[in-house]
């Protein structure tokens, strides 16, 4: 429809679909940039791979739903989905893996449900947690930052670890991987060790495992950005990083030596990366403002519970899908008081 | 003057644009070669014809009579003669023709004898009540509600507040702003006028913080304890129930009206026009115009009623280039004009000549909730546009609907394109017509309370086409009996509902806050 209507826009520019999308990708830059820095270009190559199916699923989906292709295709919706599910991933994930977890995003997650706006679940998410389940064994590999394997892939060597699931000549992938932070403490823990003994490995460092705290950091920075740009609202991200910092304190305060710091929680794992970029998801989320934070708020916890008593080192996939699920009841009993309502 | 001021949700900062026409002073725009006057320029019934084609009428003459109580007349606003009485086009969402007298001016532009009270500071609520329904004011700020209805709604509670409502709150539209400079003792003393009408214990006449020529022209001319306050420029400040919880903090109840709170609210044109009337006996036939946009020299004019708006864009300077839309109404809440012999009406606030408001294609919802929080009922938008698009309007209706003030907020910051106060006006229209067919309301009559004018204004619109299907000769139809029948029920039903609304409430209802009617089917690419 042609807006020949009222509501239109007297020159202030407002956001569109695809300029959010655009934002968001330019937010993860710095996140990614430290990706590389610390782990390789892995990362790059995973980006670059799940983005190329995500987009021919998109349009081939576009074709047979009978939608217009280039709008929605150029919205850039499908590209952050891909960039998330990669970043979500590890980054040596073999290549088929990554292309499974990214047509399950697009077709069944996103287009079977009606396609952007209209699916209850957030696609990303939803491939990761399909290969999480089904191939746990590529999706529990992950590399060590270079500083403890002495060696940081280039591209070759990442396309081929990646494609023909072996590095060149005098690279080891036995070398380049290793348990992340939040899965040996899962596994010390579970060998009757003691937090204090677990996090004296060689993989920590000040805020969460050595690497990692700095993608995280990275991570932030660009959630902060988006914040200040107004492509997210705040109550998601703080509700969530509250949510699973008041959990763990209060674990932590009643038994350090069992649960993990709660500085540690926030920067480990996808913490700040589901915060600003996944639980964010508007079309997923809860949408009212109380009901967004309380949304936050139970991905938060149910991330920390996932965390410190299931089988999962992180739960933040399933944590969000959990809340996903819960977003519509949430909305209905949050809706703010109009202007009028209840007075006399 | 420093007081408390009270924030509501949501709202827009937007650029006002307003210095494109504010700065000259208004002129009086040229008699047209033809002026069309609808009957129907406000909400409610319209007026019928007491004249006939051929007459010889006066400037001030009244040419069509009130049909009932929420009905004013409406009068010849130059000398000349009736030329015919049938369809033209006007402003209406849905692009239809309305009956309207035609005048061809003599150019001469004499007034009919004004007959003026002869102490007119003495007059009593009941003579000043007629005057301004006999001088055909309604609320000049875009409402449109017959202004003898709310005064006389004052005189029969108890007033506490009246406002004087100058907030001319969207953007481009300055008509207020150069009335209140250059007319703000009759601003002021309308205000007194009213407010001892209605017996108020405060009148507050309300600017936006922008406007300041227009706040130190009112200061001026101030007299007696009228108070002057200066509210931020958020759009929609000037919205009824905004500039009432602005300035007081209190909300009016849903679906209530001001009065139930003790608050009457005027618009500053109306006030003045109060004035004129009671001061000089000039009925309402002329009113300021912003004429802006892209035309050579924006400026305010003061605009007979019934000119045509193309007269307008020529006589402040028609663009160069390819045609650009007209909009009646500024960018926010107005009317596209699809023909350029469209008159000026007497809720005409303002002529806007754009083609720079173009959105980009409709993209679907991806629930940003920035309509949310743009809102300034603090509706949730994108669920209402949810439900209206499912046609599950009982939902729509548990979430407020009827609420919905029309502002065009949550369009404007929509960043998937969808034109959101199109579907709730296709909502709300269906709604009404379910209802009507229902015959009853019964169903969360609550909700209803302070459609009855639109609804009544619904009705009224419905039976005029009909009555166009009858009187009017391109649309003759064939079932004109059955139509006789329905419009008769259409005007027994009002009135039944007219009457058992006065029954609860002591008093008839207005809907101040009805914004422009839209275009009543949406459509989408999803
Ligand atoms: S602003 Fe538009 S896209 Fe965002 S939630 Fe509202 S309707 Fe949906
Ligand atoms: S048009 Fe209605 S729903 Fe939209 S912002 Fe205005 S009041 Fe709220």
């Amino acid at each position: 429809m042609t807006s020949s209507m009222p509501g239109f826009a007297p020159d202030s520019e407002p956001h569109s679909v695809s300029s959010i999308m655009r934002q968001v990708l330019y937010a993860l830059v710095p996140g990614i940039a430290l990706y590389v820095w610390f782990f390789g270009f892995g990362i790059v190559i995973n980006c670059l791979l799940a983005t190329s199916v995500a987009l021919v699923s998109e349009g081939i989906m576009l074709r047979l739903r009978k939608r217009p292709v280039t709008p929605f295709l150029t919205d850039g919706s499908a590209v952050v989905t891909a960039v998330l599910l990669a970043l979500a991933m590890p980054p040596y994930a073999p290549w088929w893996v990554t292309s499974i977890a990214a047509i399950f995003a697009i077709v069944i997650a996103k287009h079977l449900y009606g396609g952007l706006g209209y699916n209850p679940f957030n696609p990303a998410m939803a491939g990761y947690a399909l290969v999480l389940i089904s191939f746990p064994a590529e999706m529990t590999t992950w590399p060590l930052p270079h500083m403890l394997s002495e060696m940081r892939p280039g591209f070759i060597d990442s396309a081929m670890i990646i494609f023909a699931d072996q590095p060149t000549g005098a690279l080891k992938l036995d070398a380049l991987t290793g348990a992340t932070p939040l899965a040996h403490v899962k596994s010390e823990l579970g060998n009757m060790r003691m937090v204090s003994e677990a996090v004296g490995a060689p993989i920590f460092g000040m805020l969460g495992g050595k690497g990692w705290e700095w993608l995280s950091l990275g991570y932030l920075l660009g959630g902060v950005w988006l914040l200040y740009k107004k492509i997210i609202k705040w109550q998601i991200p703080v509700s969530m990083l509250a949510g699973l910092f008041i959990m763990a304190v209060v674990f932590y305060l009643s038994d350090p030596e069992i649960y993990l710091s709660p500085v540690f929680h926030l920067f480990s794992g996808a913490t700040m990366l589901g915060a600003f970029f996944i639980a964010t998801d508007p079309v997923t989320a809860a949408t009212t403002p109380l009901g967004r934070i309380i949304f936050g708020a139970g991905i938060g916890i149910l991330t920390y519970v996932i965390r410190a008593w299931a089988a999962y080192p992180d739960g933040l996939a399933f944590a969000v899908l959990l809340m996903n699920a819960a977003a519509p009841t949430i909305d209905h009993y949050t809706q703010p008081r109009i202007l009028g309502e209840g007075r006399q | 003057m420093s007081q408390t001021l009270w924030q509501f949700h949501g709202g827009l900062k937007l650029p006002g644009h307003k210095a494109l026409s504010n700065r000259e002073p208004s002129i009086p725009a040229a008699i047209p070669e033809r002026l069309f006057l609808p009957l129907q320029q406000h909400i409610g019934i319209a007026s019928r014809p007491t004249v006939k084609i051929g007459e010889k009428v006066l400037k001030g003459q009244l040419i069509a009579s009130a049909e009932g109580y929420v009905s004013v007349p409406v009068h010849a606003s130059t000398s000349g003669t009736v030329i015919d009485i049938g369809d033209y086009p006007v402003a209406h969402p849905s692009d239809v023709d309305a009956r309207c007298i035609v005048i061809e001016p003599d150019g001469d532009d004499v007034w009919v004898e004004r007959r003026v009270p002869a102490q007119c500071d003495l007059l009593g609520p009941k003579a000043v009540n007629d005057m301004i329904r006999d001088a055909g004011i309604v609320g000049l700020g875009g409402a449109g509600f017959p202004s003898h209805v709310k005064v006389n709604e004052g005189v029969e509670n108890v007033v506490d507040t009246l406002i004087i409502n100058g907030a001319e709150c969207e953007p481009y539209i300055t008509c207020d702003d150069r009335l209140i400079r250059e007319r703000a003792d009759e601003v002021i003393a309308g205000a007194s006028l009213i407010s001892r009408t209605v017996q108020a214990k405060r009148c507050i006449v309300a600017v936006e913080d922008d406007m300041r020529d227009a706040y130190a022209a009112l200061e001026k001319v101030l007299i007696g304890d009228i108070e002057l306050a200066k509210v931020p420029a958020i759009y929609p400040a000037g919205g009824e129930k905004q500039l009432i919880f602005t300035l007081t903090g209190k909300e009016v109840p849903c679906g209530r009206l001001p009065i139930h709170i003790g608050i009457v609210m005027h618009n500053v044109a109306t006030a003045a026009a109060v004035y004129r009337v009671v001061h000089y006996g000039e009925p309402l036939v002329s009113r300021y115009v912003t004429v802006t946009g892209s035309v050579v020299s924006p400026r305010n004019m003061q605009v007979l009623l019934g000119t045509p708006v193309g007269d307008l864009v020529d006589q402040c300077g028609r663009p160069d280039g390819p045609p650009k839309k007209v909009i009646m109404g500024g960018p926010m809440m107005g009317i596209p004009v699809q023909d350029e012999r469209v008159p000026v009406i007497k809720t005409t606030n303002c002529i806007l000549v754009t083609d720079a408001l173009e959105r980009g294609p409709q993209m679907p919802c991806i629930r940003c909730g920035d309509c949310v929080d743009v809102c300034p009922v603090n509706l949730l938008p994108q669920q209402l546009y949810w439900y209206a698009r499912a046609q599950d309007f009982d939902t729509a209706q548990d979430l407020h609907l009827f609420d919905c003030i029309d502002c065009g907020c949550c369009a404007q910051v929509c960043p998937s394109n969808i034109p959101l106060v199109q579907y709730f006006f296709f909502a709300k229209s269906e709604i009404a017509a379910e209802e009507e067919a229902r015959g009853s309301a019964d169903r969360a009559r609550g909700a209803y309370e302070s459609r009855t004018a639109r609804l009544a204004k619904d009705e009224a619109e419905r039976a005029r086409h009909l009555q166009q299907g009858d009187i009017g000769e391109s649309r003759a139809k064939n079932d004109r009996g059955q139509k006789k029948a329905y419009i008769q029920a259409a005007i027994e039903r009002t009135k039944a509902k007219r009457a058992t609304a006065r029954e609860r409430e002591g008093s008839p209802k207005d809907n101040a806050t009805v914004g422009p009617d839209r275009k009543s089917t949406p459509e989408s690419n999803e």
